[in-house]
């Protein structure tokens, strides 16, 4: 999709180093693509120009201009830059003075609050706490018992009071009481989502905060968002003082340059990242990774994160355990390609790999979806005693093979030559792992 | 189950909506598109001629209210200056980007007009401002040109499927489409094929109680197919003109979830062969560029036909639609302003750009 930042200032400087000498207008040129590349992202244009300033400033002063790698050293600076902005610390939830602990979650219409509010619970208690939830949205259809089903699936107390002419500000109220009656502490306060705009939305949230006087005040803000989040996340720390960023969808392939804005206008901290549908798909928040994503340099820990999601452990262990014992058969061969096939189209997994060079795009190119199928093909035509046994495939049965699957005799072999040759690989990675030289979670299993 | 097909009923009446101000609450036939088809032409040129500017699009202008307060009329403020300069070009890029327009089509909408400028040799600003609307409309145009006119047919249920990522506003949304068919007078069932989070069923159902309308639930966690299988049953025996089916929000980074779109596809052709005849993709107008990439990976897996652009009653600017038209040509049809089920409007280009970027209604 988007080209990355680095492959652009590769070839900005690598037409720019012919000439020798590097000159302040060849810095700007490259300033352009930083520029583009952070607009692209949905960085705020605003703060766009500020960034790119700091980063001239820091090219032009030192580093790039005499360095021999100009475009590493100017990624590096930007890198460095972003990274500086996003906070280099984690910062935890505020702790309350009194107890309970009251997190209000707030923000636009979809951004994932209930969802959220959740996610947050279910972390909490495996600290050890005691929460409780809190249904203070009156206005979107069912939300109260989205969050009381929630509520259900993590075993987690939800205070409801229904929805009938209702204020939210007394919901909240009461909740707080009950909490304090009984010991629930943290307080989840699930609120409903608003435009920036709604003045009477807004004062209610006000109002809440007023009464309840939460430690935290947590912007929900979905990763996708544009060029409006500032607006938004302004506006919401105006009135109200957010304490927090959670900043969720960031298991999307959006680049997230909304939760930098956010960072950088109002100095809010991220302090989590929601990374899936399930409820315990809530990550701390790391800035190197959010900056490399920005920068579409890559996203190892994604790709990983992929894999992860469609291997269970168990069975990565069993898979583990035939490699070591030289077990694996096609049959497990078969399961594998049909695991990655699984995470996605496979030019889009190599995008994933950071690094990957010009030549390695052309490469790109070459590979195709439909090796997969045919290979694929191969081995579906054999009998499961063959796949069991490779070695009995020869003659007539590799004919037949060939034509069951509409391929070529010399295409079985091939296939078989190198499933042969990845058996010895694992047989001898087995052997390292056995002596304890060489994790042995190689190399299918990511 | 009976196999309907367009092919199998020819007695069947046929009545159509094209987005093109049919009467309310009326069922018409087709002619009507050829009969309404010149009077909007007509408008469209008189608007050209003496006000060039699109008759004010009441919905869309209602539901944007809110934001006509406030930064909306920049661009028209940008061109109340003397001379057209360098400095205008400039500013005209940061606003377009401001509006989520993205980097490349703000890119060619600058260059669009510096050549106009040049060639026509233009002075006035007020000139370069038309010239800059008109391109806005062409770009939009690229999305409304492949509009099919849809022709709804008695005894076959139109099956609209609804899909989007999460928290887009998939389910506000078909309480406004069902709201949108029922002011044509048609009956309209709804299925709930969000099992997957939490209440998104109750939610339906609340909507389908508000609306006076079926819904065809399955319980929260089962197969979205076997809802899909049902509703177009029920459809079917009850006679509905209009079945919308509602999906989970996925990602369109998880392919296993979009290859359940296309199971659910599968099952809608089991009933009625030309099923889906509308897959209406979501678009939430506060999202930046990840829109087009959503857009284009939802039309690379299920065949979307129309668009909607949802939550438009922000200050965002949906400046989404224009990578969107310039890159896919997936018609966008809809847009959604508000929590009401009649917060809905036809998308046309020209009041698109009118209301969002120009500020229409601004005493101009």
């Amino acid at each position: 999709m988007f080209e990355s930042l680095s492959d652009r200032l590769n070839e900005t400087f690598g037409r720019l180093s012919r000439k020798g000498r590097l000159s302040e207008q060849d810095v700007d040129e490259a300033m352009r693509e930083v520029r583009r590349a952070l607009l692209e992202a949905d960085v705020n244009f605003k703060v766009v120009k500020d960034f790119v300033g700091a980063v001239r400033e820091r090219a032009v002063g030192q580093d790039v201009l005499k360095s021999l790698t100009p475009a590493q050293t100017a990624i590096g600076v930007v890198n460095e830059e972003l990274i500086r902005i996003l906070g280099t610390e984690r910062e935890p939830l505020r702790n309350a003075d009194t107890p309970p602990q009251i997190l209000m979650m707030v923000g636009l219409q979809g951004a994932g609050k209930t969802t959220h509010a959740g996610k947050l619970a279910l972390h909490l208690r495996k600290e050890g706490r005691n929460p409780l939830m809190v249904a203070a949205d009156l206005q979107r259809p069912a939300a109260v018992k989205q969050l009381e089903s929630l509520g259900k699936q993590i075993n987690i107390p939800v205070y409801a009071e229904g929805t009938d002419g209702k204020n939210p500000v007394t919901v909240a109220t009461n909740a707080v009481k009950f909490a304090r009656e009984r010991g629930f502490n943290p307080v989840i306060i699930d609120t409903a989502g608003r435009l920036q705009i709604d003045e009477r939305l807004m004062q209610e949230l006000v109002d809440i905060q007023r009464r309840v006087d939460p430690t935290e005040i947590l912007l929900v803000a979905d990763a996708m968002t544009g060029q409006e989040a500032v607006g938004v996340a302004q506006t919401f720390n105006d009135r109200l003082g957010v304490s927090g960023l959670v900043l969720t969808k960031m298991d999307g392939d959006a680049r997230g340059g909304a939760a930098l804005s956010i960072r950088a206008v109002t100095g809010v901290p991220i302090k989590f990242i929601g990374t899936g549908e399930k409820l315990d798909a809530l990550e701390p928040f790391y800035p190197e990774r959010l900056a490399g994503r920005i920068l579409g340099m890559g996203d190892v820990l994604s790709l990983v994160e992929r894999a992860q999601e469609l291997t269970d452990e168990k069975d990565a262990e069993r898979l583990q355990e035939r490699m070591i014992k030289g077990h694996f058969d096609l049959e497990d061969f078969l399961d594998q390609l049909q695991k990655i096939k699984q995470m996605g189209p496979l030019t889009q997994l190599l995008d994933m790999i950071p690094g990957l060079g010009a030549q390695m795009r052309q490469a790109k190119a070459q590979i195709s979806d439909d090796d997969y199928k045919r290979v694929e093909a191969i081995i579906l035509s054999m009998t499961p005693k063959e796949r069991r046994n490779p070695d009995l495939i020869r003659g007539r049965r590799a004919a037949r093979i060939a034509r069951g699957s509409g391929t070529q005799r010399h295409e079985v072999n091939q296939l078989l030559k190198q499933f042969r040759e990845m058996q010895k690989m694992m047989g001898s990675f087995g052997k390292m792992a056995k002596k304890g030289k060489m994790p042995a979670n190689l190399p299918f299993d990511f | 189950m009976r196999k309907s097909s367009i092919d199998g009923l020819p007695t069947a009446t046929c009545y159509s909506f094209s987005g093109v101000g049919l009467p309310n609450g009326t069922t018409s036939r087709i002619s009507n598109i050829t009969e309404f088809a010149p009077q909007r032409m007509t408008i469209v040129v008189l608007n050209r001629l003496f006000r060039r500017r699109a008759e004010p699009d009441i919905q869309l202008e209602q539901g944007l209210e809110k934001t006509r307060r406030g930064v909306f009329s920049e661009i028209t403020k940008l061109f109340d200056r003397s001379a057209i300069d360098e400095e205008l070009y400039e500013d005209l890029e940061m606003l377009l980007i401001q509006a989520d327009v993205g980097w490349d089509v703000s890119q060619r909408l600058v260059a669009e007009l510096r050549s106009h400028v040049a060639g026509e040799r233009l002075r006035d600003p007020a000139d370069a401002r038309e010239v800059l609307r008109n391109e806005m409309v062409k770009l939009l145009e690229m999305a409304t040109r492949n509009r099919k006119v849809k022709i709804l047919q008695r005894g076959v249920p139109w099956v609209i499927m609804v899909v989007g990522v999460n928290g887009v506003g998939k389910t506000t949304s078909i309480a406004k489409l069902t709201a949108y068919h029922q002011r044509f007078g048609r009956s309209v069932m709804l299925a709930a094929g969000d099992t997957f989070r939490a209440a998104a069923i109750d939610q339906l159902q609340v909507w389908g109680e508000r609306l006076n309308v079926p819904v065809i639930t399955h319980q929260p966690g089962a197969d979205p197919g076997a809802v899909v299988f049902d509703a177009m049953q029920a459809a079917h025996n009850r006679n509905v003109d209009v079945l919308i089916v509602d999906t989970a929000g996925r990602l369109h980074t998880k392919t296993n979830l979009m290859l359940e779109l296309q199971k659910l596809r599968k099952i809608m052709q089991r009933h009625v062969d030309v099923a889906p005849q509308e897959v209406l993709l979501v678009i939430d107008a506060t999202t930046g560029q990840n829109g087009l990439i959503q857009a284009q990976e939802f039309a690379k897996s299920v065949e979307i036909t129309d668009i909607m652009i949802a939550k438009l009653d922000g200050t965002a600017r949906g400046g989404i639609a224009f990578s969107v038209a310039k890159e896919l040509g997936t018609p966008i049809s809809y847009v959604g302003t508000g929590e009401k089920a009649t917060d809905l409007a036809e998308f046309h280009p020209d009041s698109y750009v009118d209301s969002l970027f120009f500020g229409v209604g601004e005493g101009l």
